[in-house]
């Protein structure tokens, strides 16, 4: 197993070398020359040639890369120039807010959408058929802003029962010691049920507007593979030979359904850090999209860089757990280099 | 908040004293947090600071903010009340800060600084404080050194230390804009000694320190900072430079919504909305929930721009045709809300005052600018009109207005849109034949606006990359006369740049626009500033 763990990893490295090349390429061929923009108002010729020489910008291409790997090498992504700080802490400090944001919304999605899935397979054109396909089709069609814009209109402004949209904790409230960087865990482990109260109902909100954009491909795929599962000789074997119907379903069918299921998640999980962004914004969240969208707004080079090398490993990580789970699934599968 | 949350922990802990705490604590912790909120003050924008120093490298306006607040200068601006009741900076007269008594000579202004002025580290501001400080600002390049250079403050010999309380500064010549220069944000006093020891051969001004660090004398001090997320200042209770502010502690929050800013304030969740959009505030104006405060902008216009180094623009009879075919009243009420000071309709292209901003004596008039391009003899134009992206709530729909009415005379045009990272270096370029831009200057005086959009330095600003040879000599005329004190010649060469501008049009007036603001009806004691910042110290809520 673990040799196979290693192989599969020994095969991530040409990614990274070729996304660290690549993102380094296209940050330079950006519109935008970062000297000019933060030499500010009132930038005279010779004062942008001053910033643009403290930032190392007119040192040639092939330098300014081999420097970048040095540092690289380091564990040093640089400085970012728009908040002032080394991006690896940014990261840090960010990714943590992000991730708690995307995986819950991406389980309240899969605690709404795999048994409405289930049930629609199950009672095929019912009511609940109906409803699957309803929310499923609304929920892809709301972009996720208008969602998050929606959902505070209602639940903030004019009912008054969500907590105002400013960011992981109101203004007045004090963050938890930091140890995972998730808010919800960090309160529990400090015993302080009050943050993790602001916390959670801080997080409400902008989990369900992901959610709401994440069901879809959920629910719709597990009611696909369901039906393809049910129709199978399998299946029509465990009723013939007079098993409960419970146990038809869950033991045998949604086991075996389960697999495109998960291959869905990954991808949605990938798509739900996308949308993070925008959500990020709506909702003042201090994650890593809005941090990547304000430094690429800013031409600044090193956030966008170590954001992008972030969510490359991030990706890597993601596909190698969700082909470890395959086989944890089904044995059947094996897990090759 | 910690200091409540942790004696109810361990209170938890103590289960004898429950039924104690219970009956006791509680109401007392929560009076104890009504007080604190009474102190504190609750801002959002849509931009948080990159840098709390505005010597760094490309500090951000929200950046300007912190500086401001977190340091003092020697002199400030005093205030003084606006016939429309709201209060602001007053351009001419000064209040001392760290000096207690500035004396101006010929060539020379001495400060005596207050005795009892301390950095918050406990150390006294002396005299080589502020030499090193300013030394600093001319040194570090970039954006301060330009602003010093406005105020004629360029060599280090400039700046004397002529005992611990006592700083001179030297004049190289004469100029009007040396004293005001010494008001603006760049000039403040930073701890020498303290970032000293954070320098580093290659930071010998120890910009990584104050970058995240206030190392200053001034009324606040950050104790928190996320980028991007939240500011928290605290009060110097200590502080030197004025009356003891009444707000303890700032939180300063970054809200990139706008839709969001205004749910928080509508529903009473934050004190103090700064810079809203147009649109959002003439509508909060009209629901009359909150106090909304609006200031035109000093010497700010916004104009169509037109590039007078290439055809079809380097022909004065076409950008004057331009200058009448302008929609401006319907760009002032539909792109502005009617939110903005309109700069054109005035009597005559030929002003008669040296005020600054004024209107020009164009107005809509079709018919005008069509016999005007018919007498250019200029084909019919296809050109490109460009704008910030950053900018685009304002920008966008005057393009739009400005696009429907020139194809009436003939130009057609398309649209440029420019992302905001781009729209500094595009202007560098100078290649855009017609764009939409803002200015404004710090030091409200028309010479000085002049000085960067229509001289033949040709710097970054002056977009329409006018060069002329009468206009330099007005520009330098009024600077000359400025600095001598000759108001009659002043006047004269003033209206004589702003006639000449008007009459020849490389960029068209549009309006001047104001800073809104939104507070909540408890909140007093705002003042508009040069900076178009905030300024806490004078704020007070209750």
């Amino acid at each position: 197993m673990l040799a196979t763990l290693g192989k599969r990893l020994a095969t991530a490295i040409p990614t990274l070398i070729g996304v660290v090349i690549v993102t380094f390429l296209l940050t330079r061929v950006l519109p935008g020359d970062p000297a000019v923009y933060f030499a500010g108002p009132a930038a005279t010729p010779q004062s942008i040639a001053e910033v643009r020489k403290s930032l190392g910008l007119d040192r040639p291409l092939p330098e300014q890369f081999l420097r970048y790997v040095g540092d690289l090498a380091h564990g040093d992504l640089g400085n970012s120039l728009s908040t002032g700080q080394p991006v690896v802490k940014e990261l840090r400090s960010r990714l943590p807010a992000s991730a708690e944001l995307t995986l819950s919304g991406l389980l309240l999605s899969l605690v709404i959408a795999v048994p409405l899935g289930v049930l629609a397979a199950v009672r095929q054109g019912s009511w609940i058929d109906h409803i699957c396909r309803i929310v499923a089709t609304a929920g892809v069609s709301l972009p996720v802003f208008f969602t998050g814009l929606l959902l505070v209109y209602i639940f903030y402004f004019v009912l008054g029962w969500a907590p105002s949209p400013v960011g992981r904790l109101d203004a007045f409230a004090t963050a938890p010691p930091s140890i995972t960087g998730f808010y919800l865990f960090d309160s529990l482990l400090a015993r302080d049920f009050e943050s993790f109260r602001a916390a959670l109902s801080q997080l409400i909100l902008p989990a369900v507007t992901l959610a709401v954009f994440s069901l879809a491909p959920i629910a719709r795929m597990t009611r696909a593979s369901m039906l393809a599962v049910l129709s199978s000789d399998f299946v029509r074997t465990a009723r013939a030979s007079g098993l409960a119907t419970r146990t038809v379903i869950v033991t045998y069918a949604f086991r075996n359904a389960m697999l495109p299921v998960i291959t869905t998640l990954g991808m949605v999980f990938s798509f739900l850090l996308g949308a993070n962004v925008l959500v990020e914004k709506v909702f003042a969240w201090p994650g890593i999209g809005s941090y990547a969208v304000e430094a690429l707004i800013a031409s600044d080079f090193a956030p966008v860089q170590g954001f992008v090398l972030a969510m490359a490993i991030l990706y890597v990580a993601l596909n190698l757990a969700i082909d470890v789970l395959y086989g944890v699934i089904d044995p059947r599968v094996r897990v090759d280099g | 908040m910690a200091s409540r949350r942790i004696p109810r922990r361990e209170f938890l802990k103590s289960v004898s004293a429950v039924a104690a705490g219970a009956a006791i604590g509680t109401p007392a912790v929560w009076s104890a947090q009504a007080q604190s909120r009474r102190e504190t003050l609750l801002l959002i924008t849509e931009n948080g600071p990159n840098n709390l120093d505005i010597h760094g490298v490309g500090t951000n306006r929200p950046g300007y903010e912190a500086s401001w607040n977190c340091y003092d200068r020697l002199i400030r601006n005093a205030k003084k009340t606006l016939p429309d009741g709201s209060t602001s900076y007053d351009r001419d007269k000064y209040e001392m800060e760290l000096a207690e008594d500035m004396n101006i000579g010929d060539m020379s202004a001495t400060f005596k600084l207050k005795k009892n002025a301390k950095f918050q580290d406990g150390t006294p501001v002396t005299a080589n404080d502020v030499k090193w400080s300013f030394e600093r600002a001319i040194s570090v390049g970039g954006f301060p050194t330009v602003q010093m250079k406005a105020g004629t403050l360029i060599k280090k010999e400039q700046f004397v230390a002529v005992d611990d309380s006592t700083f001179r500064v030297d004049f190289i010549k004469k100029d009007r804009l040396t004293i005001p220069d010494l008001a603006v944000i760049v000039p403040g006093i930073y701890n020498a000694a303290l970032l000293k020891k954070h320098a580093t051969e290659k930071d010998p001004w120890a910009l990584d320190y104050t970058k995240s660090n206030t190392a200053g004398s001034g009324a606040y001090r950050v104790t928190s900072w996320k980028p991007g997320v939240e500011t928290v200042y605290e009060r110097n209770d200590a502080w030197a430079g004025g009356k003891l502010p009444a707000l303890k502690k700032i939180i300063w929050r970054t809200i990139p919504s706008s839709g969001n800013r205004r749910a928080l304030m509508e529903r009473g969740d934050a004190d103090i909305s700064f810079d809203l959009p147009a649109k959002d505030f003439s509508e909060m104006k009209k629901e009359g929930k909150l106090k909304l405060v609006s200031n035109p902008i000093g010497n700010g216009m916004y104009s169509l721009e037109l590039n007078v180094a290439k055809p079809p623009f380097n022909n004065e009879k076409v950008r004057q045709a331009v200058a009448y075919a302008i929609p401006y009243q319907k760009i002032v009420a539909a792109a502005m809300f009617g939110i903005a000071r309109p700069l054109f309709g005035g009597p005559s292209n030929d002003v008669t005052t040296a005020d600054w901003p004024q209107p020009s004596g164009y107005s809509t008039d079709i018919a005008k600018a069509k016999a005007l391009m018919k007498q250019s003899g200029a084909g019919p134009i296809d050109t490109t009109i460009s704008f910030d992206l950053g900018d685009a709530v304002n920008s966008e729909p005057i393009a739009i207005l400005i696009q429907e009415s020139l194809a009436q005379i003939g130009i057609k045009t398309t649209i440029n849109k420019v992302p905001g990272s781009n729209w500094r270096s595009e202007m560098t370029k100078k290649m855009m034949p017609m764009m939409i831009n803002f200015f404004s200057g710090w030091l409200d005086y028309p010479e000085y606006f002049f000085f960067w959009c229509y001289s033949g330095q040709n710097a970054i600003f002056n977009t329409p990359s006018y060069v002329n040879k009468d206009m330099d000599a007005f520009i330098d005329g009024a600077r000359a006369a400025a600095a001598a004190g000759d108001k009659a010649k002043y006047a004269k060469d003033v209206e004589g740049f702003i006639s000449k501008a008007w009459h020849e049009v490389p960029r068209v007036p549009l309006f001047q626009p104001y800073l809104n603001v939104a507070m909540q009806k408890n909140i007093s004691g705002y003042s508009y500033w040069f900076h178009r910042q905030v300024d806490y110290r004078s704020i007070v809520k209750g």
